[in-house]
This record gives C-alpha cells, sequence and structure tokens, in this order.
C-alpha cells in the first residue's frame, strides 16, 4: 500500500494553552512538503505533538498513518508504525553508546528471537555513518552526550537511515548546522526518498531547500496552515520574507500562545 | 529470640581463639585489647541512619577452614566469579581460607600475596608497621570488634619499582550465618609499584537462614609514586549486615583508585576513605549501589588532603527501589597547608519509587585558602525526556527506562578491570533492578 499520512483538524495545547488551532494536511509516499515560518508559530509543536511528547496534548482532530490512528497510539508504538521525526534538540543520555541504543532501536522492530546479528548490524551502522561523513569514534560515545549540535543533527539522520520509516518530519534540521554540514544531511534525505516515504520538513529557513526540493511549501502562523503553494513559495518567502504574507491576510502577530 | 550479647567476645575468649589458632603474641596481645575496648567502645554514628536498630552482633563463632585442594572443591558460585586460567587467587570461604596462588613470576619479583593470618606469620614484621594503621582499632566498637574477630584475610605487598599487571583477585564467600566472616585487607605497595587487586564478597542466599554480620576493613597503603587500583563488589543476602570501612593512606605522588560497587541485599554501611598525605598524591573512588526492599544504607565517601597540590574525586551512583533508603555523604576535607589542593564530589540518586529514600549530603570542610573544590548533587527521578526521545525510535517504554538506569551506572561498572567480575556485577545489576 502507497503510504499516506493525514492530519485532520488537529489541535493540541501545552500546559493549557492553545498552539495548534485545527490542522490539515495530506502528505503521500514520494511527496516532501516543506512548513515554513518565524519562530513563535507552531511548527516544532506540530511535530511534537505529532510525535506524542508528553508535554503536548492533543485536544481536537486526527493524525493517521496508512489508516491507523497514531494519536491512540504511545510514543514507541508510532515510531514502530512508520512515524520518525528528527529532533530539534534530541535528549542526551549518559551511560548510553550510540550503538547499544541503535541495535535496541532497530530490534524494537524485529519478532523476539529474531534479532539483527551483531555483525550485520555493525556492517549497516558503519556503511551509513560513512556516508554521513561521521567519525567511526562517535558509535561508542555515549548518546549525544557531549556532541555539538551539528554532530546531534547527523546523528538523527543516522538514526533515519537506519529505521526506514514511512513518514519523516524533520524539525529544524537545518539549525545550526554549517554549510557542509548541511549538503552531508540533504544528501542523506535525498537518499531516502522513495515512492513508500514522505517527508515533512519543518524550517524557518529557505536554504535547506536548495538542497532538498520541496513539492509543497506550507505556510504556517497563529498555529494554522495560512497558505500553502508549490517551491515557488519558499524562493519568494527567502526573497521577500513573511511580511507580504501577513499583510495578505491581515495577520499583525503571527506567533501563537506567547505569554 | 535473639541470645547475642551486646558485645559478642571478651578479652578471654579473643586471647584463646588466638592462641589456638597458633597467632604470633603481638596479635594475640592485639586481640585481647581490642576485645577489651570492644565492650566500652560506642558504635559508630553515620549521619542520619540509626545502625545501632541492626543486629550488628550476630558475629557467630570461628569456623576452622577446610583448605580445598583443587578449585574445583569451591562452590559452584564462587567458580564462576574467577578470572579465567589466573595464576592469583585467594579464596575465603567463611571463618578462613581455603584456596590461594601466587605466579611463580610475581613470587620472584618478591610479590607477596597470601591471607593476612598466613602474613602475620610468616611477614610478621612487616604486616606489624602496617596493620590498623590506617584504621586504628580504638575508633570505635566496630573497628575494635573487628580487630578482636578478624579472621581470612588478604595481605598484598608489593616491592619497590614492580608493576603487577594482572589483577590479583580474591572472592570472600560466605554460606554459614554461625560462622564469624569478617576479612581484613592489607594492600602495601611500596615505592614506584603497582598493583590492581579485584575482589567479590557474596554470601550464598539459598542456604542461609540466620542473620549475620560481616564487619570488615581495607587498608591500603600508597608509597611515593606507587599506584593501587581497588575493584570491589559486595553481595551479601537479606540477613547479613555488611559493615565495611576501606582506607588509603597515600604519600607523595603516589595514587589510589577504588571502584566499588554496594550490591548487597542487607542494610549497608559503607565507608571509603583516601588520606592524601603527600604531596601531589591523588585519589578517585567511584561507588555504585542499587537499594531493594526495605534495605538502609548508609554509603560514605572521604578525601583528606594533607598534601600540597595533592587531588581528589569521589562519585556516587545510587538507583533506589522499593521502600529502600539510603543516606549517601561525601566529605571532601582540605587541611591547613595543603595549598593548591583540589577536591570534587558528585553524588546522584535516581528514585524509581516514591517510597524510596535517597538522600545526597555533599560536605565541604576546607581550612587553606589557596585551594579548589566543587560539588555537585542530584536526586531525581528517569528523565521524562529522555524515554520519550528513546520512545520516540521504537523502544518500549520498559526498555527506555532499563537503558537509562544502566546509562546512569554504567561509568562505574565499565571501571572494573576483571571479566568475570564486571560480568557478575552486571548480573547483579540485573537481579537487583528487575527481580
Amino acid at each position: 500500500m502507497a503510504t499516506q499520512f493525514v492530519i485532520d483538524g488537529l489541535k493540541a495545547e501545552i500546559e493549557g494553552k492553545e498552539i495548534l488551532k485545527g490542522i490539515n494536511l495530506e502528505i503521500k509516499g514520494g511527496e516532501i512538503h516543506a512548513i515554513m515560518g518565524p519562530n513563535g508559530t507552531g511548527k516544532s509543536t506540530l511535530a511534537s505533538a505529532l510525535m506524542g511528547h508528553p508535554k503536548y496534548e492533543v485536544t481536537a482532530g486526527s493524525a493517521s498513518l496508512n489508516g491507523e490512528d497514531l494519536l491512540e497510539m504511545e510514543v514507541d508504538e508510532r515510531a514502530r508504525a512508520g512515524l520518525f521525526l528528527a529532533m530539534q534538540y534530541p535528549s542526551e543520555i549518559p551511560g548510553v553508546t550510540n550503538s547499544d541504543f541503535l541495535r535496541s532501536a532497530i530490534n524494537a522492530r524485529r519478532e523476539e528471537g529474531n534479532e539483527i546479528s551483531l555483525i550485520k548490524f555493525i556492517r549497516q551502522m558503519e556503511g551509513k555513518m560513512k556516508e554521513l561523513e561521521m567519525n567511526p569514534e562517535f558509535a561508542h560515545r555515549y548518546l549525544n552526550e557531549g556532541f555539538s549540535g551539528g554532530e546531534k543533527k547527523r546523528n538523527e539522520i543516522l538514526q533515519m537511515l537506519l529505521l526506514d520509516p514511512k513518514i519523516v518530519v524533520l524539525d529544524e534540521i537545518d539549525s545550526g548546522l554549517d554549510i557542509d554540514a548541511l549538503r552531508i544531511v540533504a544528501n542523506g534525505v535525498n537518499a531516502m526518498r522513495s515512492e513508500e516515504r514522505g517527508f515533512l520538513i519543518i524550517t524557518h529557513y529557505q536554504r535547506l531547500l536548495n538542497y532538498i526540493t520541496p513539492d509543497f511549501v506550507h505556510v504556517m502562523m497563529q498555529g494554522r496552515i495560512v497558505k500553502s503553494g508549490g517551491p515557488e513559495l519558499a524562493q519568494r518567502l527567502e526573497n521577500e520574507g513573511y511580511d507580504w504574507v501577513k499583510e495578505e491576510l491581515g495577520i499583525t502577530d503571527e506567533t501563537v500562545g506567547q505569554a | 529470640m535473639s541470645t547475642q550479647l551486646t558485645t559478642p567476645t571478651d578479652r578471654g575468649s579473643a586471647e584463646t581463639l588466638a592462641r589456638g589458632k597458633g597467632e604470633p603474641e603481638w596479635l594475640v596481645a592485639l586481640r585481647g585489647e581490642a576485645a577489651e575496648l570492644a565492650g566500652t567502645l560506642p558504635w559508630p554514628k553515620p549521619e542520619k541512619v540509626r545502625i545501632e536498630r541492626w543486629n550488628l552482633t550476630a558475629v557467630g563463632g570461628y569456623e576452622t577452614p577446610a583448605s580445598a585442594s583443587s578449585l574445583g572443591d569451591l562452590p559452584a558460585d564462587v567458580q564462576e566469579l574467577i578470572a579465567e586460567g589466573t595464576e592469583n587467587l585467594l579464596v575465603q570461604h567463611n571463618s578462613g581460607v581455603v584456596w590461594k596462588q601466587l605466579s611463580a613470576e610475581l613470587a620472584a619479583k618478591g610479590v607477596i600475596f597470601t591471607d593476612l593470618e598466613t602474613a602475620c606469620k610468616e611477614h610478621g614484621d612487616l604486616v606489624q608497621q602496617y596493620l590498623f594503621q590506617a584504621v586504628k582499632k580504638d575508633e570505635d566498637k566496630l573497628t575494635a570488634l573487628h580487630a578482636a574477630l578478624w579472621n581470612g584475610g588478604v595481605f598484598v605487598y608489593v616491592p619497590k619499582n614492580v608493576e603487577v599487571e594482572l589483577p590479583l583477585q580474591a572472592v570472600l564467600f560466605n554460606d554459614k550465618a554461625e560462622a564469624t566472616f569478617a576479612p581484613h585487607v592489607l594492600i602495601v605497595a611500596d615505592s614506584n609499584s603497582r598493583v590492581s587487586y579485584v575482589d567479590t564478597v557474596v554470601s550464598d542466599k539459598g542456604s542461609i537462614n540466620g542473620e549475620f554480620v560481616h564487619p570488615s576493613v581495607v587498608e591500603v597503603f600508597v608509597k611515593p609514586g606507587a599506584l593501587v587500583r581497588f575493584g570491589s563488589v559486595h553481595s551479601l543476602g537479606e540477613k547479613g549486615v555488611d559493615l565495611t570501612l576501606r582506607r588509603a593512606i597515600v604519600e607523595n605522588d603516589g595514587r589510589v583508585e577504588w571502584v566499588i560497587g554496594d550490591l548487597n541485599d542487607g542494610h549497608t554501611l559503607s565507608d571509603t576513605k583516601s588520606i592524601m598525605q603527600g604531596q601531589g598524591s591523588t585519589s578517585e573512588v567511584k561507588v555504585i549501589s542499587v537499594g531493594k526492599n526495605a534495605q538502609q544504607m548508609s554509603l560514605t565517601t572521604q578525601a583528606v588532603h594533607f598534601g600540597k597540590s595533592s587531588d581528589s574525586n569521589m562519585i556516587t551512583r545510587a538507583v533506589m527501589k522499593d521502600s529502600a533508603s539510603a543516606i549517601i555523604n561525601g566529605i571532601t576535607k582540605i587541611e591547613h597547608g595543603a595549598t593548591k589542593a583540589n577536591g570534587v564530589q558528585t553524588e546522584k540518586v535516581l528514585m524509581l519509587s516514591p517510597k524510596a529514600r535517597g538522600d545526597a549530603n555533599p560536605i565541604l570542610l576546607i581550612d587553606e585558602d589557596d585551594v579548589t573544590a566543587g560539588h555537585a548533587a542530584s536526586v531525581g527521578q528517569v528523565n521524562p525526556e529522555q524515554v520519550y526521545y528513546l520512545m520516540s525510535r521504537g523502544i518500549s517504554r520498559q526498555d527506555a527506562e532499563r537503558l537509562i538506569i544502566y546509562g546512569f551506572l554504567a561509568p562505574v561498572v565499565s571501571e572494573i578491570s576483571v571479566e568475570a567480575v564486571r560480568t557478575q556485577l552486571q548480573r547483579l545489576l540485573e537481579r537487583k533492578l528487575e527481580g
């Protein structure tokens, strides 16, 4: 079955403040969608709410992946159903090596008794690390501990490559990356493009989209998608900023839930 | 009903026992004095833990050990702890040592590795210079009682400039509550020598029904430029009370490294102290513990700086379950004159149950201006952000928490130098964390 990811009327709040005010979005396998928008407009909340971050409460709407209701699932079940979120701020987990973590994540998708062999795992991990130009030493480091911003982002992409998800959400994957790292990360994403897989790229810069060409671009303000278009929309936002969108829609303050 | 006396020994019986074992006169006298002191001195009073409520007097009676003629005679539980192919091993079973071996190569270099009872007879002059010099017999009822009763034990002497590459290993084992089990470990590393020593203190949890006390003392003397690595895992059963004092005296440019796993099922008093006597002397202490059921623990690490430019680092990490309680003390004391000294300590407690208790008490006592010192302490639960992150990769909540808990303890586990002991430590952790 071709991948189909449908978000319908999604509302979510944090600590009683509503941030998402009804998001509608449909992503099919093979498509790349980009969500752009200034800071504080609810972009990252959308990513966290989809994954099931404990601080966010979904109050209305649905999100389904190939007909399965994601919002009914625990966080780990969503992941095993095929959702992957590359996080803006990945957690550091002292004492757990990157390779032990990756192997646990791969084995979580396999039946008990059918775990990946150590040799096969190492071969896969080392191959993908090479593609991402990561120092092999990072396999033995504690998960994200002492990683620079860029190293953490590469490590997120490494996980994406190894876990073979159906829907990939990249939350500000480009922040804190220099131009070389950006190119490597983009190559990783492009290598994963396929008819079975859809992408949702959240960013407030257009520069990542120079390397990964989106099929659809959406602008988010005040907790809603306020404008959608093709790649040319991203280009215009890069050249002219967001003011014209606000003007067009009569928005003065684009943020949501700010104190 | 308990028939134990408040002080389970007296001068007469301590001396009679010592003579009966053929101990030298100086040791007979030491035991007699100690027994008398045990009658008058008070029990130690650790912070916030009332050890006098524990059964402290179930020391049992001396049981003549039966030497093992081969490793195969040792209990299976002991055999699986032994490093494969080791030539440097000592095993104590209840009241005495039943197995000891030292490689010909180390013996030829002048290394001594034997039970402390034998060492007192064969190397009396050497032993007397050190025995009960770091831990004095008259400090309190515990040290006095131990001095009167200690048995079996370990003596390590490494001559000047000799480096012992492989760890010396001891297994200290009891399977009979009625037998006195009170090993004393004495390690002397002469100038510029190096040695690493690992022991496991373990009771047979299946066969012991009665209550027992394990009063033990470790003394380590690090001469100038020497390095001693000391690793120890304690796994006494629920019926046991573990009272263990460890102390090192470190001379100029010497270094001691302690790695301790306090994984008993019963009440535990564990106090590990480095006294940095010499200039440039250094110490590192790493302690892990898991508390379970209604276990009570007092876990203390101490660094005392006398030497200029001396350096200490202490880490304690504990995971507390059920209604277990642990008072974790870190004491850094910098004496007047110890200029440029640096002392750092960290105590971290991970709470897995609302009924568990874990207090981290960092204490800095500084009598010198020109020093640096630091401490960090935290008591908390498993971080929900970390659990979320791991779960977002498909790992179940249970496995995510497990990874985080093991990760919390990993920095200490990985430091144990003997693979068999490290494997056993992992096994013990799994038993305590998941059982």
